[in-house]
């Protein structure tokens, strides 16, 4: 029985909750400027919160098991981060307030940023940025406005490897700038030889995940800041696999000149069915000058006796803002729990068992799915969903049997350099007994791909759908409901 | 060890598996001079600690759920009903990712589809997407939207000076590698037609804002007609708060092409600016160069209704370096919110809520109009803000507002001397639902009590 939509339960003259009385006398309305009809749904609260709930019970979620996404970091989301983000002087703080009446709000804006400068090995963090694409568009117009300062007018291009997640030539070619691909080598870093048959003089720089979303970190990590710096470009950090590193290593030791955090990923707070996310953007101290205006300072002329005060302060070459007001503050605030929580070394421990548990589960199935670069991994790996003695059996088809067995399938057909790629981060919130399950399941339906592969073609059966027609959802979009 | 469950036992059995001794073993492939830098941070805390610390923090915010509050400029105090909190709470909404196993995330992608059906009901617009971080990046998109419609060839860009100011400079910043040439100025009293009048065969967009950035309803019949046949097609955008559409005439009634604005205040709180929400709605013949995910109709193979994400060759995931925009995610959970805030009041109740905030608005107008040295302007119909010309700097009664005046803190309005040089002396005042009379006639009266402290100065 499929959940009818909200419209559907409409009844014409139904009243929704009640919204409050009028206490004072009513003044003429813009007849001129009124409109005929709202057609929004006429249901009560109990139709809402039954529909909804409804709704809710369709999803998979972390709360409900284990949801190994590659490169999204599904780890658990602290209740605790929920009940900070709620407190009143929280949600009732308005952005437009005088900071001297939102210093609790600055406070841990600030805090925040001085932990990501630490974690990221960073001069200067700004927390404008409401997503990772978001903080890699910053991060690109940051490169850009750097070189034209300086006068170098003639760089126009970004590097980006072939095994980079969309956004970062996304993000380049919507600063105005040109992409090149550059090819991974047989061991699954970047190409050197073609990395420096790349580097010039319109190099504005490079985008570069490290680890590489094909979980390895990149052996020459050193060499490709070395070979885009003696170019004069700049190397961007795609913080998408930080946890992989948070207390391991900073990427800004190793020579990356701006980077976005995902606190939505590294930091635990919750994915929101696709956001809110935030998405803050480090760099060095050449680029301090370019981040987006405002970020939260001490305020100079405030006395060492007293309490901290706290300003706004714009970078003097900022790029300029790129959302309204200050950033994504209830994310932040929940990051903030995390970090406290966690500390210096629960960091490094998360970092730790996230790439414990990514080679454990990768031990469990290595032999029965193909592995195309046989290394130790990082926070995730990437196998293939293929077997030769089962030629009709696709990623997509794995993925999909995952689901019948009550778990969430990996990341698949990413990256893009790896055919029929599964790629899978289990995180450290997992448990061996989490992973056993998850792997004994994989070896399963490797087992039913040969025996029985219509189980696979036709997964999912036990899902609230099966398989969905997505030509038929592009070629007649129905976007809306009909009235 | 916080949030990690390993027991030692398991530790080892599972290095033994990978076939290592120790987890330094798994971080090799680092070079030793960056492997495990001495951070300066500080000690783990307990949950009851940590929560002890952010409660010391939260109460050093002057906190609108409790204090009086007349401050909008792009961010309302309204009332939200228990039911919105509750459905966001759900663990199966907010710990899901983005819905691409469809068949396992039906419930994010149906709530999204209903999300863009409100909306599209709201605006009057055939197709909205599944939003953007906020209003001002939804504008930064309606202006990339309307460049990829004329194929980049139309490089100008008239945006109305009484575009909120933050909007404005999202625009500058999100097309600085575009090349764009974007006009309007700064006046805010510049008259409508001379911005019309910029409008020209090269122009890829017109920004207008109503209410705009200062309260006031911009009465737009009739005016898309004209910015299309003067740009010959130029689009027109048009920014909108979503509450006074309970009330008024959607944009698409009077031929916007595009309709955007900030979601706040359908059922958000005000946290501090974020997150928010940037809804987002075109015309059918624009979907394709609309940015952001979109969710569709469709069936699953045994003919059973169902949603999935569609329209995806726009995006940044199939298309990369030709996508029409590198958003990724969207405000799902605040999408999610609005939804559930439009279904629960639904047709009668946002029209009410709407009601409210103008005739609490009006009512306070008038009360404040009253108060020497204080004076409405009264140029132009308004929603549920309107500007107040006062006898003294805005900062300085606010900080009497909220400091000086026994037993009671007021948050008063926004000071427009911030963004526009000749509005010194100017404060926006916000009423909505949530300002009782008593709130209000406490509020003017403050405001009486600052004249007469002033006179006796």
């Amino acid at each position: 029985m499929s959940e009818p939509l909200i419209y559907e339960l409409s009844a014409p003259g139904r009243e929704g909750v009640k919204p409050p009385q009028l206490d004072v006398p009513e003044s003429p309305l813009p007849t001129a400027m009124l409109r005929e009809e709202l057609p929004l749904p006429e249901v009560s609260e109990v139709d809402v919160v039954r529909h909804y709930l409804r709704l809710s019970q369709l999803n998979y979620a972390i709360d409900k098991g284990m949801y190994p996404l590659g490169s999204c970091t599904m780890k658990f989301n602290p209740k605790v981060n929920e009940v900070a983000a709620r407190l009143g002087g929280f949600t009732g703080a308005h952005p437009w307030l005088d900071p001297e009446a939102v210093q609790g709000a600055l406070y841990i804006m600030y805090s925040v940023q001085e932990y990501l400068k630490e974690i990221g090995g960073f001069a200067a963090v700004s927390l404008q940025p409401a997503a990772g694409a978001h903080g890699e568009l910053t991060g690109v117009l940051i490169m850009r406005k750097y070189h034209l300062d300086r006068g170098d007018t003639a760089r126009d291009t970004i590097l980006v490897p072939d095994s980079a997640h969309g956004t970062n030539p996304a993000s380049s070619s919507m600063s105005g700038l040109r992409v090149v691909e550059i090819p991974s080598d047989a061991r699954g870093n970047i190409d050197l030889k073609a990395l420096r048959a790349q580097v010039c003089e319109r190099v504005v720089g490079l985008m570069f995940t490290n680890p590489n979303t094909l979980g390895l970190f990149e052996e020459h990590t050193e060499e490709v800041a070395d070979i885009i710096h003696s170019c004069g470009g700049l190397v961007y950090g795609d913080g998408a696999n930080l946890n992989a590193l948070a207390g391991i290593m900073r990427p800004g030791d190793a020579g990356i000149d701006v980077m976005h955090f995902n606190l939505h990923k590294t930091f635990s707070t919750p994915h929101g069915g696709g956001g809110p996310g935030s998405g803050p953007v480090g760099v060095a101290a050449h680029l301090a000058d370019y981040l987006p205006a405002p970020i939260v300072a001490l305020d100079p002329d405030s006395s060492p006796e007293e309490d901290p005060y706290f300003i706004f302060y714009d970078p003097p070459k900022s790029i300029g803002r790129v959302r309204a007001f200050w950033g994504q503050f209830g994310i932040i605030v929940r990051a903030y729990t995390y970090m406290r929580m966690l500390g210096k070394e629960g960091l490094r421990q998360a970092a730790e068992h996230a790439v414990l548990n990514a080679n454990y589960l990768l031990s469990r199935i290595k032999g029965v799915y193909p592995l195309p670069y046989d290394r130790i991994c990082k926070h995730e790996f990437v196998v293939e969903g293929r077997f030769k003695d089962a030629p009709d059996i696709h990623a997509l088809d794995i993925a999909k049997r995952l689901i019948d067995y009550g778990v969430h399938p990996p990341t698949n057909y990413f990256p893009l350099i790896v055919p029929e790629a599964l790629m899978i981060e289990p995180t450290e919130t997992e448990s061996k007994q989490s992973l056993d399950n998850y792997a004994d399941i994989l070896l399963k339906i490797a087992a039913e791909a040969r025996e029985n592969p219509h189980l696979l073609h036709e997964a999912p059966h036990n899902a609230p759908v099966r398989r969905l027609d997505e030509v038929r959802a592009a070629r007649n979009p129905v976007l809306r409901y009909a009235h | 060890m916080v949030y990690i469950p390993h027991t030692d036992a398991e530790r080892q059995e599972m290095l033994a598996a990978i076939g290592v001794n120790n987890l330094d073993a798994l971080f090799q492939d680092i070079p030793e001079k960056f492997r495990y830098p001495q951070l300066d941070l500080p000690a783990p805390l307990s949950e009851m600690e940590i929560l002890q610390e952010l409660q010391f923090l939260a109460a050093l915010n002057v906190n609108a759920n409790v204090v009086p509050t007349f401050l909008g400029a792009g961010a309302y105090r309204h009332w939200v009903p228990s039911v919105v909190d509750y459905v966001i709470s759900r663990g199966e909404f907010y710990t899901a990712y983005t819905p691409y196993q469809a068949e396992v995330s039906q419930g994010t992608l149906q709530a999204i589809f209903e999300y863009e059906s409100m909306i599209c009901d709201l605006t009057g617009m055939d197709v909205a997407n599944a939003s953007h971080y906020d209003g001002a990046t939804a504008t930064a998109e309606a202006v990339i939207q309307a460049y990829n419609v004329f194929r980049k060839k139309r490089a100008k860009v008239v945006i109305a000076p009484t575009v909120h100011p933050h909007y404005r400079q999202v625009v500058h910043t999100y097309t600085q590698g575009m090349g764009l040439d974007i006009v309007g100025g700064d006046d805010p009293m510049m008259p409508l037609e001379q911005l019309i009048a910029l409008v020209d065969e090269n122009t890829a967009c017109l920004i207008l804002q109503t209410p705009d950035f200062l309260g006031r309803l911009v009465n737009l019949e009739g005016i898309a007609e004209q910015v299309h046949a003067r740009g010959k097609g130029t689009l027109l955008a048009v920014v909108v708060n979503p509450i006074s559409l309970g009330l008024l005439k959607p944009p698409g009634a009077y031929g916007a092409d595009i309709v955007l604005g900030e979601g706040q205040p359908l059922g958000l709180g005000l946290n501090f600016g974020g997150p928010y929400l940037g809804f987002y709605a075109t015309r059918d013949e624009y979907v394709r160069q609309m940015a952001g995910r979109l969710v569709g109709k469709t069936v699953d193979v045994e003919g059973k209704d169902g949603y999935v994400m569609t329209l995806t060759t726009r995006e940044q995931h199939i298309r990369r370096d030709k996508a029409t925009s590198n958003i990724c995610s969207n405000e799902g959970l605040m999408a999610l919110a609005a939804t559930v805030y439009m279904a629960a009041l639904g047709k009668h109740g946002l029209r009410k809520i709407a009601e409210l905030n103008y005739h609490k608005a009006h009512y306070a107008a008038d009360v404040i109009d009253k108060i020497p040295g204080f004076s409405v302007v009264k140029t132009h119909p308004f929603f549920n803000e309107f500007m107040v010309r006062c006898p003294a700097q805005v900062a300085d009664i606010n900080h009497f507002l909220l400091n000086d005046i026994e037993e009671v803190e007021i948050v008063g309005g926004y000071d427009l001397g911030r963004d526009y040089p000749g509005l010194q002396r100017h404060m926006l005042v916000a009423v909505t639902e949530v300002n009782s009379r008593h709130e209000i006639d406490l509020f003017a009266e403050a405001l009486g009590a600052f004249t007469a402290e002033e006179q006796e100065a």
